[in-house]
């Protein structure tokens, strides 16, 4: 699917601004019996797979058969799934970790930085073109990724570009949601008050961009990072089409490829235990990411901004 | 949102674009403002406008076995257009769009609402448990869920026996769409609750507090200010729901395997994309398939657009 990043800058512009600046006065609701339970069964449709997945993972493939999978088997086998993730096909998984973290984190590094400049440039410069520009980059919103990954491969292939790490990188550079939600943090964060007082004190125009613009623009950054770290991180078609090498695949390849081994059957022993455990492992750094930088992301998105 | 004025109004500055000379502070401003797009805008010419073109150029021409590559015009576009694979596919998305996104954005709504009103105990932790299915890439959520429905040793089945019921088969096809929709609504409800709550949390409480006070119910508050509110906010989470149907791409790919039969080559348009170019080695069609589909996609959401706008006037 779409990996857009998410801003909180998507109500009416009034109510927003509003919005931004205030503190929900912490009234104590009273509790609802139905609302609780309602939610609390969504919970356990979100979360019962996961655990689903976390006990499979510590079972044999035998035991996986013959035992009930919200139940531990006869063997607690995690640590022996474990060696073999990370010893199959000497070790490949390793590779594809390293690689996952390559490309994502280089993408979602770019993909911040790039978006930072052209919208903080957006919100605090008026030059020729620039609305055109910010209506052009705001349309390209809509174009669908998947649709575009084709055509990009088309285009690699014929430069002799495709096999390489470029090719995941250079595509997931692009973040037109980015730019937008860096463009309304940009205006909401950096005052211009301070902008002025700073080209008084003599600053040059990209210096108050990097050492003041840049600090306060901080929070909405690391969600735009987060976003784009994601989508790279959980991007499949585009690597699909584009690596052919199997140790420059990031892990959501390598375990579909380790996943037609295992139903294809064919004599080789069922790695059924292998690709759950190694599933199981692949989603563990963006989770543990996700609930260690809450602060960052919570925030920025319910408030969009920082106070003034 | 406001550009920094300096020195002259924009009155001037607009009534005088060329005579009067550029002020050095004006000029310095123009020259760190275009260095600070460029970077962007070259990977954005480079990565989306390039690819795009490209894909246009070669979708016109055709390469066959006798005669190599000749340009044949849109010729691959008329024959998309009759080809029953495609239109089979784009049926197929169009109505997994119509019946998971309402009951995906619905839930995502509710979830959100009743966070939001503060009527849930542990909403804290509830929160973060909805959204956490997001983290998780879609190639393991799909071979996760490819297990549980599985007849081998799902827990599904496993728990459907035990009581003495028959088990489904649910990577048969009259199953399998449904399957998916499960996958894809797993997947995306977090993120989309996420972005309405973000919304809701910005309303101004003194819009509803008046209500309250006047005794009005949550589901009132609820559907007369808090929804009408964040309208924009449902509006984009549909538009990026419809874009996400439309690809569907991980979950047949990866069902295939377990399910050739029922899936095929063309389940969706993006996995048919995908064989023409890989499989079939034609990649002159598929640029055109791709680009069909980018257009369906565009013109869908833009009515999607346009018909929110209506529904917003009549509202009022």
């Amino acid at each position: 699917m779409t990996g857009i990043p998410v801003g909180a800058h998507v109500v009416d512009a009034p109510v927003a601004r509003e919005g931004a600046s205030r503190t929900r006065p912490r009234r104590r609701a009273p509790r609802s019996s139905l609302a609780t339970i309602l939610v609390w069964a969504l919970v356990a449709y979100f979360v019962l797979p996961l655990i689903w997945l976390a006990i499979a993972s510590t079972k044999t493939t035998s035991d996986l058969f013959s035992t009930f999978g919200y139940a531990f088997g006869n063997t607690f086998a995690l640590w022996d799934n474990l060696v073999q993730v990370f010893t199959f096909q000497n070790g490949v998984y390793v590779r594809w970790l390293g690689n996952t973290v390559l490309y994502a984190g280089t993408a979602a590094f770019g993909a911040m930085m790039l978006s930072a400049a052209a919208g903080y440039a957006f919100a605090k410069y008026r030059f020729p073109g620039g609305a055109l520009i910010f209506a052009i980059v705001l349309g390209a919103i809509m174009i669908p990724l998947t649709a575009l990954a084709l055509p990009t491969y088309l285009l690699f292939a014929s430069m002799g570009i495709t096999n390489t790490a470029w090719a995941i990188i250079l595509p997931s550079l692009v973040s037109p949601f980015g730019v937008y939600l860096m463009r309304v943090y940009a205006a909401d964060s950096v005052p211009d008050s301070l902008i002025e007082a700073a080209r008084i004190d003599g600053a040059g125009e990209l210096r108050i961009f990097w050492t003041i613009a840049m600090r306060l623009m901080a929070p909405g950054m690391v969600t735009v990072f987060l976003f784009a770290l994601v989508a790279t991180w959980n991007n499949y078609f585009l690597p699909l089409i584009m690596l052919s090498r199997s140790d420059l695949y990031p892990l959501t390849v390598g375990l579909a490829q380790w996943q037609a081994i295992s139903t294809a059957g064919g004599g080789a022993q069922a790695v059924f235990s292998t690709v759950i455990t190694g599933s199981f492992v692949a989603i563990i750094p963006l989770m543990v990411i996700f609930l260690y930088l809450q602060r960052f992301w919570q925030s920025g998105l319910a408030t969009g901004s920082i106070k003034q | 949102m406001t550009a920094l004025h300096t020195g002259r109004s924009r009155r001037q500055a607009a009534a005088s674009p060329r005579r009067r000379r550029v002020s050095p502070a004006r000029r310095s401003q123009l020259i760190a403002a275009y260095a600070l797009i460029t970077p962007f805008i070259l990977v954005f010419i480079a990565m989306l406008v390039l690819p795009l073109t490209y894909a246009g150029w070669i979708s016109l021409f055709q390469d066959r076995l006798i005669g190599g590559v000749s340009f044949v015009g849109l010729e691959n576009f008329e024959r998309a257009i009759r080809d029953e694979r495609f239109h089979e596919g784009l049926g197929r998305v169009a109505l997994f769009l119509v019946i998971q996104v309402p009951i995906m954005l619905g839930l995502a709504l509710f979830v959100a609402l009743a966070l939001d009103s503060g009527r849930v105990r542990g909403a804290r932790t509830s929160r973060l448990a909805i959204f956490i299915p997001y983290a998780v890439p879609g190639v393991v959520a799909t071979l996760m869920w490819g297990y549980i429905y599985g007849r081998d040793f799902g827990p599904i089945t496993q728990v459907l026996t035990a009581v003495g019921l028959p088990a489904p088969d649910l990577l048969a096809s009259n199953t399998m769409l449904g399957s998916m929709m499960n996958i894809v609504t797993w997947e995306f409800v977090g993120y989309n609750m996420i972005i309405m709550f973000a919304a809701l949390r910005a309303i101004p409480t003194e819009l509803y507090e008046a209500a309250e006070i006047d005794g009005a119910g949550q589901i009132r508050i609820a559907w007369s200010i808090k929804i009408p509110a964040i309208r924009p906010a449902i509006l984009l989470t549909a538009i990026f729901s419809v874009i996400g149907s439309f690809q569907l791409f991980n979950e047949p790919s990866l069902l295939y395997r377990i399910a050739p039969n029922v899936i095929g080559t063309a389940y969706t348009p993006n996995l048919y994309a995908y064989n023409l170019a890989f499989v079939n080695q034609d990649a002159n069609y598929a640029a055109a398939i791709a680009f069909l589909l980018g257009l369906v996609i565009m013109v869908v959401s833009y009515v999607v657009q346009l018909g929110s706008q209506r529904a917003m006037r009549g509202g009022r």
